[in-house]
């Protein structure tokens, strides 16, 4: 099956080319970075993360999302979700690898990776984290390829990619709540400090992640002869609204208890300081705005059933949907957990254009392998047409 | 292809039994006598090093420009200056009472105690989450209550700095040896990509003298000893005057107390 990756039109294979220069581009900035270390980056000893923790913590939210059409279509019978499960395990395989390569550039010491393998430490939630991450890819990459190589084959696939399945459905589950405990255990980091962190997680993982899933079924439609099925695409569309309205009502949560009790330490502090500026510091402030506009632009879409259902407001309310949590877990609440600092001081941040770039270049390597991942399938649901 | 993917998954079995057998194998070797570490017999011993640091007493030498902790220890560790806040690297410093006890300021403060700086480091947390965090166990604590990091397995996922309340971790942005003015060659430099931070003097104490910064001090205004210890100086201390530790709220038993 691999070899259909490797046939295409023209325009497949420029897509392609412009990916591997992105991808070649970060690449050499990283070897930049690898030389000078992180000083080339934006962070400091105040803001310890940025852009690339950013990324791995909206990721895992991407990947996690592949339950969303798992989980319809094995224990509630959802038939129109059979067709495009390997669009969501194929998705996890790309957000995952793209995870783990977030976590890697991220590294002051990349070459002494496999110490955390050498020696297990139980007690970090970064070691649970990667040991879910690593899990819950391997599942994925064996359910898709099984299932697929079944259909491609045209015969049932083996009754233990079942038993697979049901795994992956809490394992899904798992990523994401892992990944917030990397942030709701700590103390004195106030913003982070909160019980529904793995709530909202998971609440704007399924908003993000099959918004992205329903943008990526239009492309497949429109550049291919496989349907996904508009029937699977409104159920995805209320799979998304649900998950955003969920979303926005928990980061409404946290303002409540930052703003009545006035708690300073209660995350009032990075509230102010993500929304109005703090002492004088507010980099953060218009993107902040930009995620509360687009999340009710997308709200507005997604609620009124008539903009839900046409394909045109579907694909601006999902594309909404995903830039908006971009910006509220990505950047908004990875960078406000360091600011103010533990002296109470503003330390701002913001990433170096060799950061972008590094960061893009991630990107492009995930859309490559979505890429083919994707034609793959998507030939192999051609044929048996 | 059929073949070459099984061949594939052997391989993978492979390596992961190697991996699983891996603590095993070590077990074996340490066991077949391979070098001890011998601690010396002048070593100080204690259950849980703290500092009780009188600030009345460091003030009027401060003013009269006296920074002999801090020089002293950036000497004696091999500490870079880098002139650039953001990857400065900082083991004891001083800062503002409203920066080292954020949670404790009001607008009545004294003059004296509010204008005065506060000597900040590394408060050897008896809880401390930096080792909680750190996945590699790079970060860990000794028997004795130090809090200390090993520099040759830290992998620099700066985990732990998120995780410590009271900046006192920092990372090496870069190479910190063209930073370093005099080379103590007594003391190990470290390299980029790996978090840093006050040892209280660990390679000291494991040969029978004080930390640096406690001996150094002209006014005796940092007094080290065994929390544990009743009869200890810094029991003493605790025991007679009214002390302040930083962010006590936060559960991680910082060592090191403070007199106002
Ligand atoms: S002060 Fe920070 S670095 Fe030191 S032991 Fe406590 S948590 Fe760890
Ligand atoms: S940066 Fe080093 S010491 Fe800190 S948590 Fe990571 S591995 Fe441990």
């Amino acid at each position: 099956m691999i070899a259909k990756a490797f046939t295409g039109s023209r325009r497949y294979w420029s897509w392609v080319t412009f990916l591997l220069v992105l991808a070649a581009t970060g690449f050499a900035c990283y070897l930049v970075q690898f030389n000078q270390g992180l000083t080339v980056t934006g962070m400091s000893r105040d803001v310890s993360w940025g852009l690339y923790i950013g990324q791995l913590t909206f990721l895992v939210g991407v990947a996690a999302s592949a339950v969303m059409l798992v989980l319809p279509y094995y224990l509630h019978n959802v038939k129109a979700f059979g067709r495009i499960t390997i669009l969501g395990e194929f998705l996890a395989v790309a957000a995952i690898i793209m995870c783990l390569l977030f976590v890697f550039v991220d590294l002051g010491k990349p070459m002494r990776l496999l110490n955390m393998i050498l020696y297990p430490t139980p007690n970090s939630i970064l070691f649970w984290d990667m040991v879910v991450l690593s899990g819950y890819l391997l599942l994925n990459i064996v359910i898709g390829w099984t299932m697929l190589e079944a259909e491609y084959k045209t015969v049932a696939p083996p009754s233990w990619v079942k038993v697979l399945i049901y795994i992956s459905i809490p394992w899904a589950v798992s990523i994401h709540t892992v990944t917030a405990f990397l942030y709701a255990g700590l103390p004195g980091r106030h913003y982070w400090l909160t019980a529904i962190m793995a709530a909202r997680f998971l609440a704007s993982a399924f908003a993000s992640g099959p918004a992205l899933l329903i943008l990526l079924c239009f492309v497949i439609r429109r550049f291919s002869k496989f349907d996904p099925g508009q029937e699977a695409i409104n159920k995805l569309a209320a799979i998304v609204t649900y998950a955003m309205i969920i979303s926005v009502f928990f980061i409404g949560l946290e303002f409540f208890t930052a703003f009545y009790s006035q708690v300073p330490a209660h995350g009032m502090d990075t509230l102010l300081y993500l929304f109005t500026g703090l002492d004088g510091h507010g980099k953060l402030v218009p993107l902040m705005w930009l995620f509360v506009i687009l999340a009710f632009i997308a709200l507005i879409l997604l609620i009124n059933p008539r903009t839900r259902t046409r394909e045109k407001t579907l694909m601006v309310a999902c594309g909404a949907v995903f830039v908006s949590m971009w910006l509220e877990k990505g950047i908004g609440l990875v960078i406000g957990g360091f600011i103010p600092n533990a002296f109470n001081q503003v330390t701002e941040y913001s990433p170096t254009p060799l950061e972008m770039l590094i960061t893009l270049g991630i990107w492009a390597i995930g859309a490559l392998i979505l890429t083919f991942l994707y034609k793959i399938a998507v030939t192999v649901k051609e044929e048996i047409l | 292809m059929d073949t070459s993917r099984r061949e594939f998954l052997k391989l993978g079995g492979a390596c992961a039994l190697g991996l699983a057998l891996l603590p095993a194998v070590k077990g074996f070797a340490a066991g077949t006598g391979s070098p001890q570490h011998l601690a010396s017999p002048k070593a100080l011993q204690g259950k849980r090093w703290g500092l009780v640091i009188d600030m009345k007493k460091c003030w009027p030498r401060y003013q009269e420009g006296c920074r002999r902790c801090f020089d002293t220890c950036r000497r004696e560790h091999n500490i870079p200056v880098i002139d650039n806040s953001k990857e400065e690297i900082k083991w004891i410093w001083p800062e503002p009472f409203a920066n080292a006890f954020p949670d404790q300021e009001h607008e009545f403060i004294p003059a004296d105690v509010k204008d005065n700086p506060f000597i900040v480091l590394c408060n050897h947390c008896d809880n401390p989450p930096c080792v909680r965090v750190c996945p590699t166990k790079a970060t860990f604590k000794r028997p004795d209550g130090i809090v200390m990091i090993d520099y040759h397995r830290c992998i620099g996922c700066r985990y732990c700095m998120a995780a410590c309340p009271y900046g006192a971790r920092s990372f090496n942005f870069r190479d910190p040896r063209p930073y370093i003015k005099e080379t103590n060659p007594a003391y190990p430099t470290r390299e980029k990509g790996v978090v840093e931070k006050c040892t209280l003097c660990v390679e000291r104490i494991d040969t029978g003298l004080p930390p640096a910064c406690v001996e150094a001090c002209p006014a005796g205004a940092l007094a080290f000893g065994d929390l544990e210890d009743p009869a200890s100086p810094v029991r003493q201390l605790l025991k007679t005057r009214y002390t302040l530790q930083r962010k006590p709220e936060l559960g991680t038993h910082p060592s090191v107390y403070y007199i106002v």
